[in-house]
């Protein structure tokens, strides 16, 4: 008998998506006209039977489409792609959440899926009521969870709020919680959706060890992640979506490089090709790198040392004064900074024709950990102010703490530090021996 | 959702995932499997119902005995209307007990879908315990008013007669109903959201088509009788107050008509659900 445990045949999902808006309603009177008479247009295809007419729904769209693999038992596969590339489609077709529009899948076993941590938590009730209840929704039994609780409170490091509503818990803490329980779910087939692109470093990788350890146990765990450095570490197999088919099946190695040198994914380096490469005016972009200090090529750097973001140009047509922008947004979307190049030897000089290499050093202990996307751009200041070029998320890096505390503003503390920005600020303290201290209250 | 076909074999469930086409069976014996989840949201909901409200589960007094203190006064007082000889606040709140909790029912349910939209895009599971869990969650809300019409009782002086045996099978009937009527809607609620702004008229509109403000015996004609019948609620409140208050309206064979119709409400509910489940997660 095969081992195979999730087999999937000629998988592919149809959406209807809307129509594009292509007449256009140029007064006032043509759209509340159109406004007035779409609710009878609606109700008549309605009545025809349309069933999608009600939202204007008649474009179709293959969100996946031929797809086919097997996977055996205690196989960890990560599954990775572009957004768009039809991950989360095919999750939530594994997970039963939505049905193929063609094909077929055999699972054997229970499937625990994981589209999200946290799903179903309830803010007004405490963090030990949301252990049950999040615990039913995943799929465990009232046994099953009481039998884990003492473990999944260990394990999320929130015992002292166990009786608070989850309210009041910071988004780490939740998140953290979240994760314990379904972390100790049992399922033969486990389906993880990016619970790792969130938590602070040192939660993240006690997040590895435990998928690790699931998979250690003979059970079958299909990962989606964008997190490449956690999908090679944890994953032999890999399977690359592209558009909606299935790209490539193969060694995790072999495919996440091909990947991220493809330029498909987001990684320290892009170098741009001919075809790809931002072009203006005067000046066409060549690459995009992170670099650490010691000016090597990085995907991390540590949360003390600096970390420089390298745009390499050429002018093809001198005369213009040229300044390079960098624009850092975090992985939650929040634009960090924007940078401007304000090199004294080329501020307000026209550039001649040639290779340009300008690199701008993010200091260290200014940012927070996580992931940092740059975005780039060239903008032209004379003879007209005009956007020359720019290429949005060009490259991304990790920023990560060790946690060596000598050179961490963390401190002692190693527990949650909010705050989108890590700076080592410099305190003064005054002290007053003679000063008048007294405990109670002023009358 | 999908065609699941599990063998028990060696203990591993092998489950297949294929698409649907048209009706699918009700596949109740699954949602037996999951009676602990339906458990839990029925827990959560009575958990949060009244969470950060000053009065808390007095709420679910509250609601009927206002309902009940306004139709005392305008339709009691001001407009006469006859009560079966029952003092008109307890003719009244005996209506309103079931009637609460058939209407907070209809009303939590048929939203629950919508609600509870994150769960379905992440989650599986069936979907009929959201439904369910809200007509459930409000049963706690019934007991409590249910103790209140039992004090207003002895207030009156108003015995309960035997026939408040027959009150468990009167619950099923609202139950029935209740579930028939929020699968539809909440079926419906997920791709027509013009369905949230109906309910609120909908449950009102049909509580002036049960005797709930006044009394079924005002219906004279036996053919509208039998229409009247048509609207399973109206068996179950003058069976309310002919169990508990000794009126002389004992349901008797009109009340046949009424389960015929819940139980149709209910099985055709349950299929047009199934239907359209496999589609709730994609346009939600």
């Amino acid at each position: 008998m095969s081992n195979i445990v999730v087999s999937v045949k000629d998988v592919g999902k149809k959406f209807h998506i809307g129509k594009l808006q292509s007449n256009s309603h140029d007064t006032l009177g043509q759209k509340l006209g159109e406004m007035i008479m779409t609710p009878f247009r609606r109700a008549g295809q309605l009545a025809h039977g349309h069933a999608t007419a009600a939202a204007d729904l008649d474009e179709e769209f293959w969100a996946i489409q031929d797809v086919n693999f097997d996977i055996e038992q205690g196989e960890l596969v990560g599954i990775i792609g572009r957004n768009g590339a039809g991950k989360s489609t095919l999750l939530k077709i594994l997970s039963r959440i939505t049905e193929p529009t063609t094909g077929s899948i055999s699972i054997r076993g229970r499937v625990g899926s994981l589209l999200e941590v946290g799903t179903g938590f309830h803010p007004e009730l405490t963090g030990r009521e949301n252990i049950f209840l999040n615990g039913a929704i995943l799929g465990m039994t009232k046994n099953d969870i009481g039998l884990a609780f003492d473990e999944i409170v260990s394990f999320s490091e929130v015992e002292k709020f166990l009786d608070t509503p989850v309210k009041h818990y910071s988004s780490g803490m939740t998140l953290r919680l979240a994760f314990a329980v379904a972390a100790h779910l049992e399922p033969e087939v486990l389906i993880v959706d990016e619970v790792l692109a969130v938590g602070d470093a040192r939660f993240q990788r006690k997040c590895i060890n435990k998928m690790e350890d699931v998979g250690g146990q003979g059970r079958t765990v299909l990962f989606v992640s964008h997190n490449m450095a956690a999908v090679t570490r944890m994953c032999k197999r890999v399977i690359l979506l592209d558009g909606g088919t299935l790209a490539a099946d193969g060694s995790a190695q072999s495919i996440v490089s091909s990947y991220l040198s493809s330029g498909s994914g987001t990684s320290s380096v892009r170098e741009f090709n001919s075809e790809t490469a931002p072009k203006g005016d005067v000046a066409i972009m060549k690459a995009v790198r992170v670099r650490n200090r010691d000016g090597q090529i990085t995907e991390s750097t540590n949360i003390s040392d600096s970390v420089g973001v390298e745009i390499e140009f050429d002018v093809f047509e001198e005369g213009c004064v040229l300044q390079p922008h960098v624009i850092l947004v975090n992985d939650e979307g929040v634009k960090l900074f924007t940078s401007v190049d304000l090199d004294p030897e080329w501020r307000n000089k026209t550039r001649p024709k040639g290779r340009y290499t300008s690199t701008a050093w993010i200091p260290g202990n200014l940012l927070t950990e996580g992931m940092g996307i740059v975005s780039v751009a060239i903008w032209a200041l004379e003879p007209s102010r005009k956007l020359e070029c720019w290429y949005r998320e060009a490259v991304a890096f990790q920023v990560i703490d060790s946690m060596d505390g000598s050179n961490s503003a963390r401190g002692e503390w190693a527990g949650d530090f909010d705050g989108v920005m890590r700076p080592m600020l410099n305190w003064e303290t005054e002290y007053n021996a003679g000063a008048d201290v007294r405990s109670e209250k002023l009358a | 959702m999908s065609n699941v076909k599990s063998s028990k074999s060696v203990d591993i469930p092998m489950v297949r995932i294929e698409a649907t086409k048209g009706w699918t069976a009700l596949n109740l014996k699954e949602l037996w499997e999951f009676r602990e989840l339906l458990y839990f949201f029925t827990w959560r909901d009575i958990k949060v119902r009244y969470k950060q409200t000053v009065l808390g589960a007095s709420w679910a007094i509250l609601q009927p005995l206002f309902a009940m203190l306004v139709f005392s006064v305008v339709f009691g007082r001001l407009a006469n209307m006859p009560s079966d000889g029952i003092p008109y606040p307890l003719f009244s709140f005996a209506a309103l007990v079931p009637w609460y909790f058939f209407a907070n029912g209809i009303g939590s349910a048929s939203n629950s879908l919508v609600v509870g939209s994150n769960l379905l895009k992440k989650v599986y599971f069936p979907r009929m315990a959201l439904p369910i869990s809200a007509i459930f969650g409000g049963f706690v809300d019934f007991v409590l008013a249910f103790s209140v019409l039992f004090l207003m009782m002895l207030f009156y002086g108003v015995m309960p007669t035997a026939n408040v045996v027959w009150l468990p099978f009167l619950l099923v009937l609202i139950f029935i109903t209740s579930m028939g009527v929020s699968f539809w809607l909440s079926a419906m609620n997920v791709q027509f959201r013009d369905v949230r702004y109906v309910v609120p008229f909908f449950i009102q509109a049909w509580m002036f088509i049960t005797p709930v403000v006044y009394p079924a015996s005002l219906i004279q004609d036996p053919f509208l009788q039998i229409i009247y019948a048509l609207n399973p609620m109206v068996g179950v409140i003058e069976g309310f107050r002919w169990a508990l208050l000794g009126t002389d309206t004992a349901p008797g064979p009109m009340i046949a008509i009424s389960f015929l119709v819940s139980v149709s409400l209910l099985v055709s509910g349950a299929f047009y659900f199934r239907r359209m489940e496999k589609t709730f997660a994609d346009v939600v």
